[in-house]
């Protein structure tokens, strides 16, 4: 049982909770996820990232968009209801030390899972970049927090409505130009996203780190279904990873793995958005 | 196989019952073994291939006496010997004879307390039921007294008058004691530590307990609600659980001792990471492991379409890799789940399957088609990256191997399509990394599995291991063994710390 302290909308479909977990506010670290259910009998269990965690409270930071029937009933959640089931945190943390100059790019809901990395790389010494995007004003998010760590910050979107018109990968590789090049890249975005900025920095052989969200039934390393081909091997992503050697990532298999049960997950959606709507019009 | 319904078993039972009782005592050993071995009574193979009820029904009294009387109650007693928990078989059985079932029940919980599940999930054809005396005579292991049936009665029957008896315990000694898992070594380790006056919290990574009794067997094998009883007894006798807690992760195990005051942990943290065959396109779209496809069906419930949001993918041709236990539950899952087709492929013959007769017996009855001697060389996708079909090979046996098996040689040129859309992969789990990631003080093999000394004690103190965290992928009881002998060493040092604390107090 997890009480919901805070809710916030962010965005549109994004929301920011704050939820009481004392444990895991205590252990976790930047780059580790959590699994929740909604419901403990029939209720899915979906990892999220946690963005920030108060250990005087007890609290973790929660980001996430409403993509599916669960996330949908999570974002009807308010302050004072209870989650049934919180586990973590799970995943490996980010290995943290002063690289140096390291990139943070963050797409859309990525920048969530990104901001505490950034956060610890720049408490470590490192020269922090920070680039943001998304497809448009309404759908950035964190923008405060990353310019107030950030030694250098620039903001994009794809349509132009804020910042530089331009998708991530553009400014990614004017940086990788510069003399010296940076020692890092971090890119935590949409699989697309992420498999992009691997390709821009390729060339310019800067190592580039990735934080893969894929389907995952248990996340503490039974179940096998969240596994990735990174370079020659299978790698599980809730023991292994979640991150990875974005230049190593299969990310068309692991976009096409995704997509498996897109069909079902559809019509359970939109099932569960006629519920939803009946049960408004009966109350009416 | 002809299917007899369980109303023709319990008729038969019945004609033939009062004539053994009139004798119950003066039978001689040999007209003992005339007596005939009672049938488990099952639920029709077409209706149960469409629903998740136990297939296996249970015996009715009569049988449970009429089978339980074909024991000749023999001096050697080599199914006890047998037995990993050490169960008295002749004395509950001898008792089930004479309709006193509450002692039957009673012999049983002195040496195990989840009979209900013993009794279900027990390969006992390599146990208790192997050298039995009356098998032996009758020179056939099917015709050793059902054993495995008659514990799953007793226990059925003591739960069916609502009034399961707790376990004395001892007066409260002071220790804590941490049992990571809830799973089969987890929960005999928290019976016997708490049965000792030990207080014992239980600590599971998932939302509900029982490990893979609940997320591995599924519910036609072993329904959810004989576990909830079995773990509500423990509830009962004041073991604590917690569940969504993730022991390495959401507490690093040391600061359970450091921390959190436990005075001894056990690690029962079950099978880890499924293997898969290193063959090309496994990571297609409609290729899972076994643990994967049993997790979304048992403990996510993906079975109960519409109202679990757990999605299972829609499969109607499949092909379950490997022949073990864990093979046969995720076939006769895919069949219940809507398959039209679902093959076992497997590399030996039928002799060499490691799954268990009766389980085989019964996905054959269920229309699951095995293909002995053939292997699977690459799954095939189509463009959008989902299985469409697999390629096999085929092999012909050759010499005995290392493990006196009889070794499986490829015939050349031999390779063939099976037209599939799912393919399962169950042919065995590594460990799970969790522990050794975050307590690397703790030895492991080069399989990552815990070392433990003959007492299940690991390479650091206080700390003890059991179950497929030990062993590798093993069985429900031989976790269980596992988990009694740990529970037997804790106990035994705890008691050695309280009578040092008391030298001290003197």
């Amino acid at each position: 049982m997890s009480k919901i302290l805070f809710k916030k909308q962010l965005s549109n479909d994004v929301y920011m909770m704050r939820l009481q977990a004392p444990l895991i506010a205590e252990e976790r670290a930047a780059g580790q996820f959590i699994i929740l259910q909604i419901n403990e009998d029939y209720g899915e269990r979906i990892p999220l990232t946690i963005a920030d965690a108060d250990t005087k409270e007890g609290s973790i930071t929660i980001i996430f968009q409403v993509v599916g029937k669960t996330t949908l009933e999570l974002s009807g959640k308010n302050v004072g209801d209870e989650i049934p089931a919180l586990v973590g945190p799970l995943g490996k943390p980010t290995h943290i030390e002063n690289f140096g100059t390291v990139v943070c790019v963050g797409g859309g809901i990525g920048v969530a899972p990104l901001y505490p990395i950034a956060q610890a790389l720049k408490n470590a010494g490192n020269h922090v970049i920070t680039i943001i995007g998304a497809r448009n004003k309404e759908l950035i998010i964190l923008e405060e927090e990353m310019k107030e760590i950030a030694d250098e910050f620039i903001l994009c979107t794809d349509d132009g409505s804020y910042g530089r018109k331009a998708l991530v990968t553009v400014p990614l590789k004017e940086i990788c130009e510069r003399s010296p090049k940076p020692n890092m890249v971090i890119a935590i975005g949409p699989p697309i996203m992420m498999k992009f900025c691997s390709e821009t920095t390729r060339p310019y052989e800067v190592f580039t780190q990735v934080s893969l969200n894929t389907i995952m039934v248990d996340g503490t390393g039974m179940c096998g279904g969240c596994r990735v081909n990174v370079g020659k091997e299978i790698k599980f992503v809730c023991v292994d990873g979640p991150e990875f050697d974005g230049h190593k990532v299969d990310f068309d298999n692991m976009m096409s793995r995704l997509n498996s049960y897109k069909e079902l997950e559809r019509e359970a959606h939109s099932c569960f958005l006629e519920q939803v709507i009946k049960n408004k019009e009966a109350l009416q | 196989m002809s299917h007899l319904t369980a109303e023709q078993l319990s008729e038969e039972a019945k004609k033939l019952i009062a004539d053994y009782v009139s004798r119950i005592d003066d039978m001689k050993a040999k007209e003992r073994m005339k007596i005939p071995a009672q049938e488990m009574p099952a639920q029709d193979p077409e209706v149960r291939s469409h629903n998740l009820d136990e297939v296996a029904i249970g015996y009715t009294m009569e049988q449970a006496r009429i089978e339980a009387m074909r024991c000749i109650q023999c001096v050697k007693k080599s199914c006890v010997e047998d037995c990993p928990v050490r169960i008295d078989i002749p004395r509950f059985i001898n008792h089930i004879a004479h309709e006193e079932y509450q002692n039957a029940a009673d012999v049983i919980k002195e040496a195990s307390l989840l009979p209900a599940i013993c009794g279900r999930v027990c390969p006992q054809e390599t146990q208790c039921q192997s050298n039995c005396a009356v098998g032996k005579a009758l020179k056939d292991v099917d015709k050793s007294v059902a054993i495995g049936r008659l514990e799953r009665f007793v226990a059925d029957w003591e739960r069916a008058t609502g009034k399961i008896a707790i376990p004395e315990i001892k007066p409260d000694t002071g220790k804590k004691v941490a049992v990571v898992g809830s799973g089969p070594a987890g929960l005999v380790v928290a019976a016997d530590c708490r049965r000792e006056g030990h207080q014992v919290t239980i600590f599971e990574a998932f939302h509900k307990l029982g490990g893979v009794l609940r997320y591995g067997i599924p519910e036609f094998r072993l329904p959810n609600d004989i576990i909830d009883k079995e773990i509500e007894v423990l509830k009962a006798m004041g073991v604590e659980f917690q569940t969504n807690f993730v022991v390495g992760r959401t507490r690093k195990l040391t600061d359970l001792m450091d921390k959190d005051g436990y005075h001894a942990v056990f690690v029962g943290t079950g099978a880890g990471l499924p293997m898969f065959m290193g063959i090309e396109g496994e990571s297609l779209v409609g290729v899972f492991s076994a643990n994967e496809y049993l997790t979304r069906a048992n403990l996510m419930r993906a079975f109960e379409k519409g109202k679990a949001d757990t999605p299972i993918y829609p499969s109607k041709r499949v092909a379950v890799l490997g022949g073990g236990n864990v093979a046969m539950d995720s076939a006769r899952m895919a069949k219940r789940l809507g398959a039209e087709k679902v093959y076992v492929v497997y590399r030996r013959t039928e002799v060499e399957m490691p799954a268990r007769k009766e389980e085989v017996a019964h996905a054959k009855e269920e229309g699951i088609e095995f293909l002995f001697l053939q292997n699977a060389k690459k799954i095939i996708g189509n463009e959008k990256g989902k299985v469409k079909e697999m390629e096999c090979v085929r092999y012909e046996l050759g010499e005995p191997d290392a493990s006196g098996r009889r070794r499986p040689v490829l015939i050349p040129n031999s390779e063939f399509i099976l037209e599939v859309d799912t393919v399962i992969v169950a042919i065995g789990n590594s460990s799970n990394p969790l522990i050794s990631q975050t307590t690397p003080q703790i030895n492991v093999n080069k399989w990552g599995n815990i070392i433990v000394d003959e007492t299940q004690k690991t390479s650091v103190d206080k700390i003890f291991a059991g179950g497929d965290i030990v062993l590798g992928a093993a069985t429900v009881i031989l976790a269980m063994g596992e988990g009694r002998r740990a529970a037997a060493a804790i106990n035994k040092m705890l008691a050695e710390e309280i009578e040092k604390g008391k030298a001290v107090m003197n």
